[in-house]
């Protein structure tokens, strides 16, 4: 940990206002500048690693939103993620840890073969059975909260399915390699067949590399650098072996994750990875003109949230927006803190439920003030949270991926 | 602190909100505030009035301290306990409490955010100036204990025009009540003015009613370009002296300007000595004759570039960016020592020509910026804590710069307050009967002295 990080925090609070954990609590111990103190005192051996201190530190949802107001550049969050990975690697992964993030993140066929059950339990009727007898309440919570998180799974993940090669459409302009994020190739399939479907309109020949793997974002949460950097170095290679003009997702977790390969490793081919990777509305919003001449008018009301992961660790906000004015006849609606957390992140609304509900009712009241129809984010994290948040309380709104919508407005 | 005393506060506030973990303890320990850290032996946040009286009345029987704290974006070390004693945290009491639209006023509890009033007074077409660097997190509470400034102090004034009327909780925890939504009162002595700026060593406030005023129709935001540093100076005096007075008169000078555009990238130019960000504001008519005189005495002072804002998100991010300025200067070196002290507004060239001096005599880096138009100048000297050498001649220069403000009229600290950091100054400043004065207040509030202990004084 580099202490001149630590000392540049001049405390002036700038980021008490944007941090979701502080708005909750006032509690100083819950905000970035706090955060930063902690672990401060912890290097300059005035407190010690306790318990108690990892509690508070965890309560952090790595949201980023302070990295973004504070006018010093210091990033509180990422400072919390970095000490409390130094401090896991110290002592290194438990069996469950190890198992998740050696055995089976890393290894795609095993991750989808691990939803087999869940595919069969939620088609089988048992969901529905076990939902109308109330059986999960005898479960341990997390697993309770994770299965009412999940909303019904295509029949087979995107990976299993798409084309290595998705030619484009009358002439090409380029080659794209496309990164399939885990959890969109699991659950959100048909947005990852939008976005290649997009991109082939506009001219790309689309490569989609099977044999890729998870980009390390769960190993860097779960502490695990040395798996982080095992998935860099299996990704940076697979993509090198295509000539691509950008290295496309439309996971705002996964694309965050990609660009930063370059920061954890001295080696030239991430940093020449790390560059070409785009989220997809950037790759978009370069053809403006072209997606405007097909878009058809949807004549409905439509706000976006914007994810951390794309507008605070990414600094995109622009683009998303300016692709939903392209659409004809659609409404444009700013949602208020439209950049503020939903409360999903990560592995948060599992093992912080209470704190990840009331940062969700936050966003669902900004959403419902709003008088959106259609609600569009791009970060599978959010959309699950919002999914979950949506039907409890406004399932008159719709909640669709960016690329979702557009397609849609496409084939009108 | 006795068990006992922490179990009696825990049944005033809940366990839950009586801290006193070691980890909380020590965050406690700052505000925003420089080279000042000072532990508290218990945080509690209460949720009413009755809480907060029921807490002092407990710790003045104990004779414990009690300091106040909103969201400890003090500036002068004032929501700091200095003894290990109580820190009152009143965030929790956050509610606006009324806005009387017959009266113009708003009353709210101490908790509220200053820029959470702006919006809601806002959105029924009234205004409430006042508005500090940090108004998207300080308190209104915290506002009137410092009596803190603001952009716009230049036209509107500070936080105690409009304190109309107070809701303060003594150091027994019995209630007192001055002014009200009364425009006239001359019913005894004036207590409201006492009570606004005395940093939490008076008491506590529970409820504040504020003066509010029919919002501008329109603003212009405009920003101007100088070469040469004391042009700028000039540029503010001509401004003043033509008899417009804009709402926003700010000065940032160059290692400022370098900071801000690293941070916010609004196009502020890198090459110039410094910078004027102005704003007039009032009927469309008068605002347009105002923006022209502006930028006819800008090129007259020999302005390099002068630029109107064309609509209200490209002025917002101009003020939002002027806003950083104290922390994206923190870019520079990790410890920013920042002052506030203010001089007549003729005399603001003489000022930055102190202050540049200093600076090179003690070898050390100075960025200024601040409120021009009020003779509000914030000298922030960068430097690294780690240095102790740097660290004693940056105190050393502004030494020079506080005498240089008293034998110009001004004063050690316009908007910040004397809390812990600007004490040893105070003296030199008021003179043996001016602390004799103030003591003897203090003793009438607060006997024990169990208020804020070791502030101002």
């Amino acid at each position: 940990m580099d202490y001149v990080k630590l000392i540049n925090c001049m405390r002036c609070g700038m980021c008490l206002p944007v941090c979701p954990t502080y708005k909750e609590t006032f509690f100083e111990t819950a905000s970035p500048r706090g955060r930063v103190a902690l672990v401060k005192k912890v290097h300059e051996g005035e407190l010690d690693q306790s318990e108690r201190m990892l509690e508070y530190l965890s309560l952090c949802l790595d949201c980023q939103a302070c990295a973004s107001a504070c006018p010093c550049g210091v990033n509180a969050g990422e400072l919390v993620a970095e000490f409390t990975c130094e401090r896991k690697s110290e002592s290194g992964l438990g069996f469950m840890e190890n198992l998740i993030l050696r055995k089976l993140v890393p290894h795609p066929d095993r991750l989808e073969t691990s939803m087999t059950p869940m595919r069969l339990y939620q088609n089988s009727g048992l969901q529905k059975l076990v939902r109308t007898l109330g059986i999960l309440k005898i479960f341990p919570k997390p697993l309770g909260r994770m299965e009412g998180l999940l909303p019904p799974l295509p029949a087979k993940p995107l990976r299993q399915e798409i084309e290595e090669v998705t030619s484009a459409v009358g002439a090409e302009r380029g080659t794209v390699g496309f990164f399939l994020g885990c959890v969109m190739s699991l659950i959100f399939s048909d947005a990852s067949r939008a976005t290649i479907k997009l991109l082939s309109k506009l001219g790309y020949r689309v490569i989609t590399p099977r044999n890729q793997v998870c980009c390390g974002a769960p190993n860097m949460l779960g502490g695990d650098l040395e798996g982080l950097n095992e998935a860099s170095r299996t990704n940076i290679d697979i993509f090198a072996g295509y000539q691509l003009d950008f290295i496309v997702t439309d996971c705002g977790g996964c694309g965050a994750e990609l660009k930063n390969y370059a920061h954890h490793s001295t080696d030239e081919s991430a940093a020449a990875f790390s560059a070409k990777v785009r989220d997809i509305s950037q790759v978009l919003a370069l053809h403006s003109d072209e997606l405007r001449a097909v878009l058809k008018p949807l004549n409905r009301k439509v706000t976006y949230h914007d994810p951390c992961h794309i507008a605070h660790c990414q600094g995109i906000r622009k683009e998303p927006r300016n692709l939903l004015t392209l659409v004809p006849g659609l409404q444009y609606r700013e949602l208020e803190s439209a950049d503020a957390c939903c409360g999903s992140a990560g592995t948060y609304n599992i093992c912080k439920p209470e704190m990840s509900d009331r940062i969700l009712q936050r966003k669902l009241d900004t959403v419902r003030a709003s008088g959106a129809e259609i609600l569009v984010t791009s970060n599978p994290g959010c959309l699950l949270q919002l999914k979950k948040g949506l039907a409890n309380q406004l399932p008159e709104v719709t909640l669709m991926h960016l690329t979702e919508l557009l397609t849609l407005s496409m084939s009108q | 602190m006795q068990p006992s005393f922490i179990n009696d506060l825990k049944c005033i506030v809940g366990e839950q909100y009586t801290l006193t973990d070691r980890e909380s303890l020590a965050v406690y320990g700052y505000d925003s505030t420089p080279e000042q850290e000072s532990q508290p032996g218990v945080v509690l946040l209460p949720g009413s009035r009755d809480e907060m009286a029921s807490i002092l009345n407990l710790c003045h029987g104990s004779g414990i301290s009690v300091t106040p704290r909103g969201s400890g974006t003090n500036l002068s070390g004032g929501s700091l306990s200095t003894n290990s004693g109580v820190i009152l945290q009143t965030s929790r009491l956050n509610r606006i409490i009324e806005v009387d639209e017959e009266n113009l006023t708003a009353t709210v509890e101490p908790g509220v955010i200053t820029s959470t009033l702006h919006r809601e007074v806002e959105s029924r077409g009234l205004f409430y100036p006042p508005d500090p660097g940090s108004m998207n997190i300080s308190t209104m509470g915290g506002n009137v204990a410092e009596n803190s400034g603001g952009l716009r102090g230049l036209k509107y004034g500070v936080t105690a025009d409009y304190v109309m009327g107070l809701e303060t909780l003594l150091a027994d925890g019995d209630l007192l009540r001055t002014g009200g939504k009364v425009v006239k009162d001359v019913a005894g002595y004036s207590l409201n003015p006492l009570l606004v700026s005395s940093e939490g060593t008076l008491g506590i406030f529970s409820a504040i009613t504020v003066k509010l005023i029919p919002k501008p129709q329109g603003k212009i935001t405009m920003l101007a370009h100088f070469p040469v540093l004391q042009d700028a100076a000039l540029a503010v005096s001509a401004i003043i002296a033509a008899k417009v007075i804009p709402a926003t008169l700010e000065f940032l000078d160059k290692v400022t300007i370098k900071c801000v555009e690293n941070y916010a990238r609004v196009g502020l130019p890198l090459d110039v000595d410094a910078v004027l960000l102005i704003e007039v504001d009032g009927h469309p008519v008068v605002i347009a004759e105002e923006a022209a005189a502006v930028a006819n005495i800008c090129k007259k002072t020999r302005c390099s570039f002068f630029q109107t804002a064309q609509n209200a998100a490209e002025a917002l991010k101009l003020t939002e960016a002027r806003r950083t300025a104290l922390s994206a200067l923190a870019r520079l070196k990790p410890t920013t020592i920042l002052e506030d002290a203010t001089v007549p507004r003729s005399c603001i060239a003489a000022m930055l020509k102190v202050i540049q001096d200093s600076a090179k005599k003690y070898n050390v880096i100075i960025g200024t910026f601040g409120h021009a138009g009020d003779g509000n100048l914030h000298p922030t000297c960068l430097a690294d804590e780690r240095d102790k050498d740097e660290i004693m001649r940056a105190h050393a220069a502004f030494g020079e710069i506080f005498e240089a403000a008293i034998a110009m009229g001004g004063t050690i600290t316009g908007e910040h307050g004397v809390g812990l950091a600007k004490k040893k100054y105070l003296p030199r400043l008021v003179g043996e009967s001016g602390i004799r004065v103030m003591r003897g207040i203090k003793n009438a509030f607060d006997p024990k002295g169990i208020l804020n202990p070791g502030k101002i004084f």
